[in-house]
């Protein structure tokens, strides 16, 4: 593959010109990492190159002894024989693209990145390119993402419902992104506290100092001993789902908010009272669009059931390839914090 | 139709059959009646006439999308369901609020579609794609392929009906049994207040149904507070002799008529006003016991079977009970009682011309239900123990002193089946499932040794819990040989111990065997494919 730029190994996607990682699966001398999933940053590796809007997320991530470099977005900055820049991709607070230039060419890592509005992170920014990698998550044309305010809708008739019949909404959401989105999303419409699972609480602090205007929050833990939460909004990871944490939230309506809600089959799989589409993912049109906005010579498809894309792309006259089918990279993106 | 949709999102929001029941409780009381009607038929599980194919609504997606049919059957494959797709495939949907009423769509317009040409009726359902909100084109193409389940069973239909008619769940049971044809009239009817003559005319009364039994046979009581009858594995029916006709009705409350011409024309020597409940059972006259269910099958789907099929599958009707009997409804009585009548109709009627002149059976049409008789539960258990060789599938238990009751109510009859057959086999093919497994590789075909080969046998959906079904399908993912359209062959490697209740030799199958009712038991990780079970056991068992 455009092999002096861009080489699929074992440790993650590897750029030789400038002998880096991006977003490396197992601890590298120099990675570069387009944000702060679990599945993306991953701690043990010497020096970490990262987006500064992303900074407090990744320290949390890599942890305290880290060595992060951060550079905001647009800045130019170099890596062996390549010269690199991280652009806004619109997945999270601090996620990015890479541009990466070098031997005559321009690739773009596009990270994981959506094109719908999101008022807790900048907004996707097409990086004109030669090769252009991208993610496949909802690499289907059923996948279209509804509009935000009709979702809210949805969501707060749901917790009014709740509210008229005197029992708690919990709303199951990844804690990093999903959730901030979702409580800044909720603000244009309500004051009301919302009250937060453990897990959300370092991060939706580290939102509210980047400046993220949300609900005011509280911590579930930090209620008294019985509170009764009738009526009230929870949002918890989805890990918690059937933990012994719900018992306090009894005859509670459960649901969840993910792209993966689309489709009946899965919503009914999951067992939750209500799906809520939303998705930090690019929807169909969403990856279209993206790889038509940045006239790339050349597309590869990431993680996701990526055949579907890679046959239409090509069909619209396209060179578009499986990354996997380059070389020996394990395709093992956990979903759990996939959408 | 805006009204029977939000119905619709809020019976699949939710789990809770008694949410389910006060949604279309609230539905039918505020909906108009004509339209009403129509929803206790569809909730019902009524479906109209097929007014187009899926390839022609496949056909309608690409053009109205412009993607490649490959697309389309990717997506397909991944959400498993073909009107879901569809709403979900297409750009661009109508208002919200779009509401042609749902007697509109079920009397004129789908049923319109039928006399159109292929290309008008595509471009008609275009047109309907283009008028509706995403969740009403998914329920219009449901009810456009005759394919809408709703996930509520008839029964809380019935309670959701009585809930707001403030009327007995039997009544309207027996009210909506039969053909129900749904009219403002009919519905009017359905939910107004109970008249004199209720129980005449053709209606069936509702069966009642037995329930596993779960508990040790002893915590029963008393054998002697038991009636205990084979479990015959045939089709349930009732048969009304009522004026001029005899009626037959299956189960599931379909009118069998011409089905079952020598029931039909035994029953003429029935008394007027008499209704038995019973089995219908393939039986050869020479044989002391019935034929295998797979010779009944080929009667099953014959609306009017010729001479040659009649005399290969003769059929009977093995009665068990008696709910109707000059006239007089007896499920109030108790079955001690009605047992005794069923017998003592027997004896009236023997003489006077049950053999039937026509020569279609040399024998009995009608059986009456053997008593199995047995001193103590012990020695039922062990006649239990020859179901097998009698082509049953174990036995009966009904309480003496009970009525005839609606439904699945538990207590009264037990179902007491013997235990299945198992063999261990090994996972060869996989295919997504549908509905609430769609996406996921969740149908499973298996096979056993044949020699060096594997073969496959038998083919199984239910049986794992979510978890083993999660693992098995990244493995499948990871494991896919080849593909065959949705269907993978995955590398031989794991075991699952099947259950299944009756195995018979079959000319259709590979194998040369057919297994009925095959489940998954248990994955069974401690075997190695080696050793699964040999096609030569099975043709055994097949044979014995």
């Amino acid at each position: 593959m455009d092999s002096d730029l861009l080489l699929p190994r074992a440790e993650g996607l590897y750029c030789p010109a400038g002998d880096f990682f991006i977003d490396p699966m197992l601890p590298v001398a120099r990675a570069v990492v387009t944000h702060a999933h679990g599945d993306h940053a991953r701690a043990g590796s010497a020096l970490y190159h990262v987006a500064s809007a992303g900074a407090s997320l990744m320290r949390e991530r890599l942890g305290a002894t880290a060595t992060i470099q951060t550079y905001d977005y647009g800045e130019r900055f170099t890596l062996g024989d390549t010269v690199l820049s991280l652009h806004p991709s619109g997945h999270v607070l601090g996620a990015a693209q890479v541009r990466i230039e070098g031997r005559g060419k321009v690739a773009v890592v596009s990270g994981d990145y959506k094109r719908d509005p999101d008022p807790t992170c900048a907004a996707f920014e097409p990086v004109p390119c030669d090769v252009f990698v991208t993610e496949s998550t909802f690499g289907l044309p059923i996948y279209r993402w509804p509009p935000m305010s009709d979702v809210i809708d949805d969501m707060l008739a749901w917790w009014a419902d709740g509210a008229e019949r005197g029992i708690p909404s919990v709303l199951f959401c990844y804690a990093l992104g999903k959730a901030q989105r979702m409580l800044a999303e909720l603000a244009t419409r309500t004051e009301r506290t919302v009250y937060l699972h453990g897990a959300m609480i370092r991060l939706v602090e580290d939102y509210r100092e980047a400046g993220v205007r949300m609900v005011p929050t509280e911590a579930v833990s930090d209620t008294a001993k019985g509170r009764d939460f009738a009526g009230e909004l929870i949002l918890a990871p989805p890990s918690a789902a059937g933990a012994p944490w719900m018992k306090r939230f009894s005859k509670a309506s459960t649901g969840f908010a993910s792209g993966w809600m689309q489709v009946r089959g899965a919503r009914r799989r999951r067992g939750y009272d209500r799906g809520f589409i939303v998705s930090d993912h690019a929807d169909w049109p969403g990856l279209i669009r993206s790889v038509e906005d940045c006239g790339a010579k050349r597309i590869y498809v990431t993680h996701g059931d990526g055949e579907a894309l890679i046959r239409y792309l090509r069909e619209r006259g396209h060179d578009a390839r499986a990354l996997r089918s380059l070389g020996q990279m394990p395709d093992v993106r956990a979903s759990e914090e996939g959408d | 139709m805006r009204r029977f949709a939000a119905l619709y999102d809020a019976l699949d929001r939710t789990a809770s059959t008694s949410a389910k029941r006060d949604a279309m409780a609230t539905y039918f009381a505020e909906a108009p009646a004509k339209d009403a009607a129509w929803a206790v038929y569809v909730l019902g599980g009524g479906k109209l006439k097929r007014t187009a194919t899926s390839t022609e609504l496949r056909a309608a997606l690409a053009a109205e999308t412009g993607y490649a049919e490959w697309l389309i059957d990717e997506s397909y494959a991944h959400v498993g369901d073909l009107a879901e797709t569809i709403a979900l495939m297409l750009p661009r949907h109508g208002a919200e609020n779009a509401d042609t009423p749902l007697h509109i769509w079920m009397e004129a317009r789908l049923p319109s579609l039928s006399r159109l040409e292929s290309t008008e009726r595509r471009e008609t359902v275009r047109e309907w794609w283009r008028e509706l909100p995403a969740h009403q084109v998914f329920l219009v193409n449901k009810l456009l392929t005759g394919s809408l389940r709703v996930g509520v069973s008839h029964r809380l239909v019935v309670q959701a009906i009585a809930h707001f008619t403030t009327l007995p769940t039997d009544l309207i049971a027996h009210r909506l049994s039969g053909t129900w044809k749904p009219s403002a009239e009919a519905f009017r009817k359905l939910a107004g207040p109970e008249r004199e003559d209720e129980h005449a005319g053709e209606r069936p009364y509702p069966f009642f149904l037995a329930s596993p039994l779960e508990q040790a046979v002893e915590r029963l009581g008393p054998l002697s507070d038991w009636l205990a009858e084979w479990k015959w594995d045939g089709i349930r029916a009732q048969l009304m002799r009522r004026g001029d006709d005899a009626i037959l009705w299956s189960r599931g409350e379909e009118r069998l008529d011409g089905r079952f011409p020598e029931l039909e024309a035994a029953a003429r020597a029935l008394p007027d006003g008499c209704v038995i409940d019973g089995e219908i059972l393939a039986w050869d006259a020479e044989k002391a016991q019935p034929m295998v269910f797979a010779s009944l099958q080929k009667r099953i789907g014959k609306l009017k079977p010729g001479p040659r099929l009649l005399a290969d599958a003769p059929v009977r009707l093995m009665a068990y009970d008696l709910l109707e009997c000059e006239g007089q409804d007896l499920r109030e009585v108790p079955l001690g009682e009605r047992r005794a009548l069923l017998e003592g109709l027997f004896e009236r009627c023997r003489p006077q011309g049950w053999l039937p002149e026509d020569g279609l059976a040399r024998s009995d049409v009608f059986m009456l239900s053997p008593a199995v008789v047995a001193a103590s539960w012990d020695e039922l258990t062990a006649s239990r123990g020859e179901s097998r060789q009698r082509h049953t599938e174990g036995l009966m238990l009904k309480r003496l002193d009970s009525p005839y009751r609606v439904g699945r109510k538990r207590g009264d009859w037990w179902k007491w089946k013997v235990d299945p057959y198992t063999i261990d086999a090994v996972l060869l093919y996989a295919q997504p499932g549908h509905g609430r497994r769609s996406g996921l590789f969740t149908d499973y075909t298996f096979g056993v040794w044949d020699g060096e080969a594997l073969v496959p046998v038998a083919k199984a959906y239910s049986g794992l819990d979510d978890t083993e079904i999660g693992r098995l399908d990244r493995w499948i993912r990871a494991n896919t040989i080849d593909r065959f359209g949705p269907v993978r062959s995955v590398t031989p490697t794991h075991v699952f111990e099947l259950a299944f209740e009756a195995i018979q030799a079959s000319g259709r199958h590979k194998a040369g065997v057919a297994v009925r009712f095959p489940r998954i038991l248990r994955w069974r990780t401690d075997l190695a494919i080696k050793d699964a079970d040999r096609l030569d056991d099975l043709r055994r068992l097949a044979s014995g």
